[in-house]
Formats: C-alpha cells, sequence, structure tokens
C-alpha cells in the first residue's frame, strides 16, 4: 500500500486517524439518537412532502389543467423541474465512476453521499414526467409490452421515449452501483451491532464476510460498473437535451446542446453536492473526512464546468446572430431582453459571473463562501431550464399566440415538495447508512492520511526518518 | 456455503503490510492459506495467493453484446416488419434513432447480469448468513484462516509458530 505520493499533495484524511477510528467516527451517527438539529430538519422535510403528497393528489384528482399551462406553452415549470432534479443527480455517478476511471482518491470522502443524492434526486425528477402524462394509472403504456392493442407499440424514434429508457437505465445502474459499495460497509455496521439491528444489517450485507476473493471481485465489479457508468451518465443528459434539439423549434433545434447539457448538470449537481456535504460534514463531525480539500477540488470542477456553460451560452448568442436566421435570432433576442429577461439575468448572475469567485483559493477553500455559491448555482441552473423552455414557448411563431407563464399554488407546491421528497430521504440515509464510504477511506489511509509522511513538514519529517 | 462445522484456526494482524509479508512467508513455508480476510481490498494480495483474475467482465461483455442485439433487432422488427409506421418522412429502419435505446439497454444487461452474477458466486444474497470469524475484521483486524481439521497436531503447532514469527496479534480456533 505503501505507494509513492507526491508530497505536495494535501492529506484528505485528517486527524491522524487508525483503522478503528474511522469505524467508529462513521458508524456511531447510525448508532445513536439523532440530535435535535435532525429532528427539525426532518420535521420540515416531512412538512414539504406533506405539501408534495397534496399536490400530487390535486393534479392527479382535477388533472393537468391545475396547472397554468396554456396552448402556447406546453412545457414550463414541470419540465424545467424535471431537468433541473435530473442535471443534480448526475454528479453522483460522476464522482465515482469517472474519477474512479481517473483515480482521484478524494472522491472516496464524498462518493457514498453523492449517490445518494443522485438516486434521490433520480427519484425526484421522475415524478414530473409521471404526473405530466396525465392519466398516471396509464402511465406503464410508455413501456414496450406485448399488449392487446395490435400490439401498438411504442415510438422508438421519440427522444421522450429514449428518456424513459435513459431515466430507468440510470437510476437502475446508479442504485445497483450504490449498493455494491455499501455492502461491505453494511457488514461493519453489522458487526458492531447487537439483537435486532444485527439482524437487519446482516440481511443489508447481504452476509459479506470480507473474503479476499471477494474483494477482488468487488473491485473488478466496480470498475466495470465505473466503465459502463461514465458513457452512461454523459448519455443521459445528452438524450435528456435531444428532448429539445431534436425539435424545430428556434432556440431549441441546436447541436450545442448535449455538451452544454452535460457540462450543466455536471455543475449542478456539483453543487447540490457541497450544499448536502457541508451540511452532513458539520452536523456528523466528519470534518476529517470530508476536508477543505474535498471542497476545494469540487469547487474547481464548477469553476470550469460553469465556465463551460457560460462559453454555452455566448456560443448560442453570437451563432444566433452570424445564423443570419431572423427566427433563430428573434429567440434569443427575446431570451435577453424578452417578458422573461428577468430569469435570464439570474441565470448569467449564478451560473457565469458569480463562480468567478472560485479562481482565488481563498475563497474556494472557505465553507461559508462555498455554501452561499453552491446555492447561487442551484438557483441560477433552475433559471437556465426556465429560460430555455419557457422563455422560448412564450414568444411562438404567431404573435397572436404569444403568452406568459405564471404557476398555479399546485406547481410551486410540487416544485416545492419535490425538495421535502429528496430531504427526507437524504436524512432518513444519513441515520441508517455510512454516509462516507467506509472501506474505500480505509483503502485510501495510508496513501493520503495526514499521518503517514505529508504535506513539506511530512516529506521532512520522512527524509529525517531515513537518514 | 459447505464449510459447517469446521475447525479454522486463524490469526489476526493490524496492518496491511504485515499481512502481506506473513502471506509470503506462508507461502514460502508451504502452508496452505484456507481464507484471508480483510476489511477493506488490500492490493498486491491477489497475486500472493495466487487468484487468477476476476472473469467478471466477460459475464459483462456476453450480456451487454445481448442487450445490443436485443434493442436493435426488437425495434427493426417492429418498424419494419410488425408495424411500419412512417415517422418524418424518414425510412422504416432508421438506424441512428435506435441507438440511443441500443446503448440504454447495453449498458443496462451487463450492468444488472454483473451483479447478479458476482453476488451468485460469492454467495451473497438478502438474509444470508454467512459465519464470521472475528467481529473485528469488517473493522481493523486483518485474518487468516486455516483449515484445522486438514492438518495434524504438528502442523498446526507449525501454523501456530508461524502467527507468532510473523508478529500475528492474536491467534485463536474457531469451530464454524
Amino acid at each position: 500500500m505503501s505507494s509513492v505520493v507526491s508530497p505536495i499533495r494535501q492529506p484528505l484524511v485528517t486527524g491522524g486517524k487508525t483503522y478503528h477510528q474511522i469505524t467508529e467516527d462513521i458508524c456511531s451517527p447510525t448508532e445513536r439518537m439523532p440530535g435535535t438539529l435532525w429532528f427539525i430538519a426532518f420535521a420540515a422535510s416531512i412538512a414539504l412532502l406533506g405539501v408534495f403528497a397534496f399536490s400530487v393528489f390535486w393534479t392527479v384528482y382535477y388533472g393537468i389543467g391545475s396547472w397554468n399551462l396554456n396552448r402556447t406553452i406546453g412545457w414550463s415549470w414541470d419540465i424545467t423541474n424535471f431537468v433541473w432534479w435530473v442535471g443534480i443527480g448526475h454528479a453522483g455517478t460522476l464522482i465515482s465512476a469517472i474519477l474512479l476511471l481517473f483515480r482521484q482518491k478524494w472522491r472516496t470522502g464524498v462518493n457514498r453521499a453523492a449517490e445518494a443524492m443522485t438516486i434521490f434526486a433520480v427519484i425526484c425528477a421522475g415524478q414530473y414526467p409521471l404526473l405530466h402524462v396525465g392519466r398516471i394509472w396509464l402511465v406503464f403504456f410508455i413501456f414496450p409490452y406485448p399488449n392487446t392493442r395490435g400490439p401498438l407499440w411504442v415510438n422508438f424514434n421519440s427522444p421522450l421515449l429514449w428518456d424513459v429508457f435513459a431515466i430507468s437505465t440510470y437510476l437502475t445502474v446508479s442504485l445497483l452501483f450504490w449498493y455494491t459499495g455499501l455492502v461491505p460497509d453494511f457488514a461493519t455496521i453489522r458487526d458492531r451491532a447487537k439483537g435486532i439491528r444485527k439482524r437487519i444489517y446482516n440481511g443489508l450485507s447481504f452476509g459479506w464476510t470480507g473474503s479476499a476473493k471477494h474483494w477482488q471481485r468487488w473491485e473488478a465489479l466496480s470498475l466495470i460498473l465505473a466503465g459502463l457508468s461514465t458513457p452512461l451518465v454523459l448519455s443521459v443528459h445528452t438524450i435528456v437535451s435531444f428532448d429539445f434539439a431534436t425539435s424545430v423549434i428556434p432556440g431549441w433545434h441546436t447541436t450545442i446542446f448535449p455538451p452544454y447539457f452535460v457540462a450543466g448538470a455536471v455543475f449542478s449537481g456539483f453543487a447540490m453536492v457541497q450544499t448536502l456535504m457541508i451540511i452532513t460534514r458539520k452536523v456528523l463531525k466528519l470534518e476529517d473526512y470530508i476536508t477543505l480539500e474535498h471542497m476545494e477540488s469540487m469547487n474547481k470542477v464548477i469553476l470550469v464546468t460553469g465556465t463551460i456553460v457560460g462559453v454555452a451560452y455566448l456560443t448560442e448568442l453570437f451563432i444566433a446572430w452570424y445564423s443570419g436566421y431572423v427566427y433563430e435570432q428573434f429567440a434569443f433576442y427575446n431570451r435577453v431582453l424578452g417578458p422573461f429577461y428577468w430569469s435570464y439575468i439570474g441565470m448569467m448572475t449564478c451560473n457565469v459571473l458569480s463562480p468567478q469567485i472560485f479562481w482565488w483559493k481563498k475563497m474556494r477553500r472557505n465553507v461559508f463562501v462555498t455554501f452561499v455559491m453552491s446555492l447561487f448555482v442551484n438557483v441560477g441552473m433552475w433559471f437556465e431550464r426556465f429560460v430555455i423552455i419557457a422563455t422560448t414557448l412564450a414568444r411562438d411563431y404567431i404573435p397572436s399566440s404569444w403568452s406568459y407563464y405564471t404557476p398555479t399554488w399546485v406547481e410551486i407546491g410540487l416544485f416545492v415538495g419535490t425538495i421535502g421528497l429528496f430531504f427526507t430521504l437524504f436524512l432518513l440515509f444519513t441515520r441508517v447508512a455510512p454516509v462516507v464510504a467506509i472501506a474505500e477511506v480505509k483503502s485510501i489511509l495510508k496513501s493520503s492520511g495526514d499521518q503517514y509522511s505529508h504535506g513539506s513538514q511530512g516529506a521532512e519529517n520522512e527524509k529525517e526518518a531515513v537518514n | 456455503m459447505e464449510n459447517q462445522n469446521k475447525s479454522v484456526l486463524f490469526g489476526l494482524y493490524n496492518d496491511e503490510e504485515v499481512l502481506l509479508s506473513a502471506i509470503e512467508k506462508a507461502n514460502d513455508q508451504h502452508l496452505e492459506i484456507m481464507e484471508v480476510f480483510t476489511p477493506f481490498p488490500v492490493h498486491g494480495i491477489d497475486e500472493l495467493l495466487g487468484f487468477t483474475e476476476s472473469r467478471l467482465h466477460i459475464v459483462g461483455f456476453i450480456f451487454g453484446a445481448i442487450g445490443a442485439a436485443f434493442a436493435f433487432l426488437f425495434m427493426t422488427w417492429v418498424f419494419t416488419s410488425d408495424w411500419p409506421i412512417i415517422f418524418g418522412g424518414k425510412p422504416y429502419f432508421s438506424a441512428p434513432a435506435f441507438i440511443p435505446i441500443t446503448f440504454e439497454l447495453t449498458v443496462l444487461f451487463a450492468s444488472i447480469a454483473m451483479v447478479v452474477t458476482f453476488y451468485a458466486i460469492c454467495g451473497l444474497w438478502p438474509g444470508k448468513v454467512n459465519p464470521t470469524l472475528d467481529d473485528r475484521i469488517t473493522d481493523d483486524k486483518f485474518c487468516i484462516a486455516f483449515d484445522a481439521d486438514a492438518h495434524s497436531k504438528e502442523e498446526l503447532n507449525a501454523i501456530k509458530l508461524f502467527f507468532s514469527e510473523t508478529l500475528a496479534e492474536e491467534v485463536h480456533t474457531k469451530d464454524i
């Protein structure tokens, strides 16, 4: 394990931890009664979940007419929220898969929680298309199953159907990847537990023993799943962008959409990881595992992807002008200076200008700035989807059909409600499962623990020891 | 698993590097290690224990290929022979439009098949109770286990000597 590590690398596990302390620190939150803070947060999340349940009931009972969609604007808050949540759901697999392939050790501190977040975000995203079909009890029609209507098949040429396959595959594969990582850690909790908890965690851990052969296969499996998830995660948001890009609406019908959407998804996903991690590390006292080093790495990703998104915004404007195509030019004129100009300003400020603060190392390592920025990015990315979807539809080819969009309370309730659903799931997750991948952190301890020759001081100590 | 009512002699180590050198020494002394248990994947252990490379990727490839063929051929059959419909003036066999779903099903088939195979060949499933030698193996102890029934008394003494020479922290015998 004594791999060669550059002395300028910052430690990823601080506090001079031993293997046992790692187990203790990460398992203990699942073993004690949660604190008041957790209960307050949980009560608030449950309340929002109640709002969600009521809004879903209203939507299903009275139909989509309870939303403010009209003949001009057929997609608005629903699809905005769907794309927003799917985007957030991209960071988990990016961290666990792509960073695994790139051998980035800092992923071990955050991958577990980020993957959990991914799964919960995709669950939230899924609510919107399901509700938007109107008759949710017939939603199984979207799957190509042998039926008595012909059989009449679904349209495999439609990006909306590709979306069904992409999102359901993504959810399934993310769940498998996440759970396979959790199995050895559930075994760790099992071996510390007594009575009924031991039985429950044994069931969850599938009877894991830690045999060397099992570990070998487990690592092989993780690596191949990472290899498969990497193109998968890129394909999912690409296909989401096809929902727009393959239509013939000016402002949507552009080839820049797939990379632009994927960069935006990574951007918003990392922002949500930051929001959650900053709270989690504080509440569960995991500052030694989710360090400033981790936050700085993620802030760098946010800076890069935010800037990519910014370049995409400007490219769109330039190409619209350069194309000489009046409808395209109008679509972008309308985005910047039309009736929804405020959401364009919100998007530009939150997504492009504000992340530039992360050029300064001091800011990248500042917890408060990072937290505020992560909220900014989440808001900005919501505006981006709203700009693309509602603004574009509001001004179509016939000025007599032009319209404006304001949501009803049902739509606001659904949006706020999915935030409740998301946090309820996440808070429950922090109680029952280790939020940091125990085995993976242990496996990097010797190369990235602060007591093992790290930083300039560590290197000097080592030199002395050698002499 | 078949190892019911088996007597196991095992030593616990505190560090993976000590464990690795102990395994090396056991190999030199031609001691037949039954199994090694660790709290996390220890690199370099596979070669020492003579493990061949995992063949899970073959499962992934086969099922990925099945998924790809199934998706592509199914869509082709639906749109060219079962219920041909013209969408947007494109040909019935519009292969580029089949690619996204073909890709998704390739990944889906390969992933599910590999995960199921992994748990099946490891003998792990929900509710399965595997006997554990020591509760600290999933925490911070590294364990080398020998089958005590398969060895004579002298051989067992040699193994105990091996444990003390290789700085095992604890040595126990347990019936599982």
